[in-house]
């Protein structure tokens, strides 16, 4: 072998790598994640029902005529027409206008319901992963405590305790959500701890409330919302259960579950008055759920194909 | 000229769990007493295959791993006798590089909070000065600047070791422990880091405890050399005494096992058998099982480093010296 | 000495999110019988998937776009998915970087070697066993009887490195094709895999292409060396010509880039920047932003023509030093 002329190795020896420039903008992941998102056909589908959710519980006064909760005696079980385009009930409220107010109290417990259960469960699961030995041991068996009660049961005691009412609901909702969260934040922030970029940050000094707000909670973002994108829906069914069953949201309130209890009795003789909720809480679940799955394959690397 | 870092007898032992309830049925002794010292300036490399415990041996000198045995001093204070305060100031003393530019970075930090890290953490300087340090750092290690808000994903191999040694060197560290830097690098791009993390040796009065699976790598960036076989250390020497004339068994056989980039030498293996596993040692010399001047004396005691300046741990050295 | 694989105008591409990688870009190969071929390159290079084409198995979103490649007066390319089954493991085989990885964990070691025989010999279960037993002796495993019984997890790399040569080698293939099989492995036991290799191949007959980016082991190894850049072949020589007189300027700085083991220099060699992404590719030479024989000599001609291979002593490069003088003009 024959050593490279000396002006060759001079011009490589430069030292630097400043030629070396990634194209384009600086972009983030999520930027990223979006543009996958959109390209993504189920994404697309999921996400247009959600969209049309949102919007429907903006724009709710500006989308019908009627009042979600004035009766009108005369107009009672219409069946679907030019004016009432998907009936009116018992009470002769107009079941569009009231499906459409609907949106709101579903946003709103799958957003509240979720911010609660996430937030706690996120806080347990880092104090497992981070506290020690012994904290890890206490919060994961109160975790398993939780879970080892059936969900049903667990909500059914949360309102035992708190009282039937729509606020009670979401509590319950989302304390009953909390487990899952604490067990899986617990899982892959150890595995995060683990990594070398954690080890570099305890190499410079960074103390345990830094490593764990400000690099593990950031890499354990995606998961987390793939396991949102899950409960949310949950969420929403769970939500339309205790109201159906009395406990959550209460009647006249223009809420799915509530809807439906109320109508229950007019099934065989005006079948639009309960299929009108319950197409909506349908179609809130499978946009949920489209836009769940869409979101893990656009975030998950390991589940794309 | 009194050592900036020195190690006593280090041992670390790694519990080997067993049974349903994972509790530690025996140990490893990864590192098995180590002797080592590093003078201000220099860089001592440390060769070793897989497994005989030489990142073990880094960890342990940043304080990441318990000694089961011996003292680590820097700069006369004993590691472990540190308050926390004291700790966190070593720290800014004492940097890892690490062998994996992939694994080493946060994903979700661009580079400029990466290399920041360290100078927010001991809390030096107002946020322009910190900026400023940062722009300085990545100059000194070539990277460009303006490229302080991209992430890592959009950098090659080379480029992410850089941001690396950029995040270590930005506290201004006197010792700096290089765990296999290039060799998860192309050997093009090898050859650029080792040259720089020699340039910033000679600019910023660095240390180097420098660790490599690679003899050739080792020799051309140490001042000395360390030998290490399943958990001890076997050979230390000057670099020239050892590369020419390497005195334990083991170090001629890393070194013939070395494919030369030359075709008309073309050498036999120079070892057979298997690697025994840390856990499972022979009595004597942990080297016999493998080594082709084996004697009844390598059976009987583990040989102790011997020699003066160029120290091996293997009885032959004694025979030759009486003889 | 009679050719037994000849690869032309290979193209392997890949449809990714951020546009077309031409991983291979028009490759040429030619492997001679019981010749071992060293298919060098960094990462990047496109080695591997250039093996793995050879072989068709390159995995979805790559395709292989166009070429021939010949096989004992057949194309490879043009035969049957059904044809290719019978022949990989039989006449052509493979050893890959991480033997572990590619051996079944929950079967014995001595039963995966054994279904070889069964398989494409019809072998009995006890001859095929037997089979098994020797040949694992034969790639040096000790105590071979009660290995055959043992898991792959119960092997050290060294040793599952072994068997998987013993699988590849079991039924005397003309053709072996080893991807980086030593990288996963320390030094010393690198040297023994190495020599195994050479042992088995040339006991057997069986020619070799060994791909690795480690020059030291195409040094050691190979009689004949094809050194790949950005998808395409930049130099072929035999191996001894190639170390000392390398003539593409990529070959010569990759050299000199190497620490050396007894020469001690102040600095290395280095290229500077590194292998352009795939999106970034020049049209022209594609070596040319990081030549330094191009820019010492201010050529243009690099950034605007891509080169071909021309002859040089004993083999090609893809350098337009290397063209002749009415070719540049």
């Amino acid at each position: 072998m024959t050593l490279a002329d000396p002006r060759e190795l001079a011009a490589a020896d430069l030292g630097t790598a400043l030629d070396e420039v990634p194209a384009g903008p600086p972009r983030g992941g999520f930027r990223a994640a979006l543009r996958r998102l959109w390209r993504h056909r189920s994404g697309k589908i999921g996400g247009g029902l959600v969209a049309l959710i949102v919007f429907c519980a903006i724009f709710a006064p500006w989308l019908t005529p009627y009042d979600p909760l004035k009766l009108d005696m005369i107009d009672r079980l219409q069946p679907p027409s030019w004016s009432h385009w998907l009936g009116t009930d018992e009470l002769g409220r107009d079941l569009l206008t009231r499906v459409i107010y609907g949106t709101r109290y579903m946003l709103l417990v799958s957003c509240v319901a979720t911010a609660i259960g996430a937030t706690g469960g996120i806080l347990l699961g880092l104090l497992a992963s981070a506290g020690g030995k012994w904290t890890d041991m206490a919060v994961m068996r109160i975790v398993d405590i939780m879970l080892a009660f059936p969900y049903i049961l667990l909500l059914l005691a949360i309102i035992a305790i708190l009282g039937p009412s729509l606020v009670t609901a979401l509590v319950a909702v989302g304390v009953a959500s909390m487990p899952g969260y604490a067990r899986l934040v617990r899982g892959e922030a150890l595995s995060v701890r683990e990594s070398e970029y954690v080890e570099a940050m305890r190499v410079l000094g960074a103390g345990n409330w830094r490593i764990t707000f400000g690099t593990v909670l950031p890499n354990i973002a995606s998961p987390l919302v793939i396991y949102t994108s899950y409960t949310m829906p949950l969420a929403v069914l769970s939500a339309a259960a205790l109201s159906f069953l009395g406990l959550g949201a209460q009647p006249p309130l223009p809420e799915w579950g509530a809807m439906l209890v109320q109508s229950r009795s007019f099934l065989r003789t005006a079948s639009w008055v309960v299929a009108a909720p319950g197409f909506a809480i349908f179609f809130a679940i499978l946009g949920l759920n489209l836009l769940g799955n869409a979101l893990r394959d656009v975030l998950d690397p390991k589940a794309r194909t | 000229m009194t050592a900036l870092l020195s190690m006593e007898e280090v041992s670390v032992h790694y519990p080997v769990k067993g049974g349903v309830l994972r509790r530690p049925t025996s140990w490893v002794k990864a590192v098995d007493e180590v002797t080592l010292s590093i003078a201000p300036g220099e860089t001592l490399g440390l060769v070793g295959e897989s497994g005989c415990g030489k990142s073990t041996l880094g960890r342990a000198v940043l304080g990441l791993r318990d000694l089961a045995k011996g003292r680590i001093t820097f700069d006369g204070q004993e590691l472990k006798n540190l308050s926390a305060l004291d700790t966190r100031a070593l720290r800014r003393d004492m940097q890892l590089i690490f062998q994996d530019p992939y694994a080493s970075l946060d994903p979700h930090a661009t580079i400029g909070a990466t290399i920041r890290a360290g100078l927010d953490i001991h809390r030096i300087g107002s946020r322009a000065e910190r900026a400023e340090r940062v722009t300085e750092t990545m100059r000194q290690v070539g990277l460009d600047p303006s490229l302080a808000d991209r992430y890592p994903h959009e950098f090659s191999g080379g480029m992410r070791q850089r941001v690396v040694m950029a995040r270590a060197l930005v506290l201004r560290p006197r010792l700096v422990v290089c765990d296999e830097p290039t060799s998860a690098l192309d050997v093009s791009i090898q050859s650029q880091i080792l040259n720089l993390l020699k340039d910033l040796q000679d600019e910023l009065g660095l240390t180097y405890l420098f660790i490599s699976h690679n003899l050739a790598v080792v020799e051309h960036m140490a001042d000395r050399v360390a030998v290490m076989y399943l958990g001890r250390i076997v050979e230390v020497a000057p670099r020239a005494a050892l590369f020419a004339a390497p005195r334990h068994p083991y170090t001629q056989a890393l070194m013939q096992a070395i494919p030369q980039p030359d075709p008309a030498r073309r050498t036999p293996p120079p070892l057979t058998g298997d690697i025994p596993s840390p856990d499972d040692l022979p009595q004597g010399c942990r080297f016999r099982g493998r080594c082709p001047y084996a004697m009844a004396r390598c059976a009987e005691a583990e040989p102790p480093l011997l020699g003066r300046e160029h120290r091996a741990a293997c009885w032959l050295v004694e025979e030759e010296s009486t003889r | 000495m009679s050719e037994l694989l000849q690869v032309e105008g290979l193209k392997t591409h890949f449809q990714t999110e951020s546009g077309l990688v031409r991983a291979v870009d028009g490759v040429d190969l030619s492997v001679n019988e019981g010749e071992v071929l060293g298919l060098v390159g960094e990462s990047g290079s496109g080695k591997t998937i250039t093996a793995l084409s050879l072989i068709r198995l390159v995995s979805p979103p790559g395709k292989i776009v166009a070429g021939r490649v010949m096989f004992g007066g057949q194309d490879l390319l043009q035969a049957s998915e059904r044809e290719m089954v019978q022949l990989r493991g039989d006449r052509i085989s493979m050893v890959f970087q991480q033997p572990k990885a590619s051996l079944n964990p929950v079967r014995r070691v001595g039963a995966q070697i054994a279904e070889l025989f069964i398989h494409h010999r019809g072998a009995s279960r006890r001859a095929a066993m037997n089979q098994a037993v020797e040949l694992l002796a034969r790639v040096g495993i000790p105590a071979p009887e009660r290995k055959a019984l043992a898991y792959p997890h119960e092997l050290s790399g060294g040793q599952a490195q072994r068997v998987m040569i013993a699988m590849a080698l079991a039924l005397k293939p003309r053709l072996l094709i080893a991807d980086e099989p030593t990288t996963a492995l320390d030094v010393t036991i690198q040297a023994q895999i190495l020599d195994l290799l050479r042992e088995l191949c040339r006991d057997t007959g069986t020619a070799m292409i060994l791909v690795t980016h480690d020059l030291g082991v195409i040094a050691q190894t190979a009689d004949r060396v094809s050194v790949m850049y950005a998808g395409q072949i930049v130099e072929e020589r035999p191996v001894a010509r190639l170390f000392d007189d390398p003539r593409h300027p990529y070959t010569r700085a990759l050299l000199a880039s190497m620490p050396v083991q007894g020469r001690v220099a102040p600095r290395l060699g280095a290229i500077p920047g590194s292998v352009p992404p795939p999106g970034r590719m020049p049209a022209a030479c594609r070596f040319a932003p990081r030549c330094a024989v191009r820019a010492e000599r201010n050529m243009t001609i690099c950034t605007h023509e891509m080169p071909a291979l021309y002859p040089v002593e004993g083999g090609v490069s893809r350098c337009w030093c290397d063209a002749p003088a009415e070719a540049t003009t």
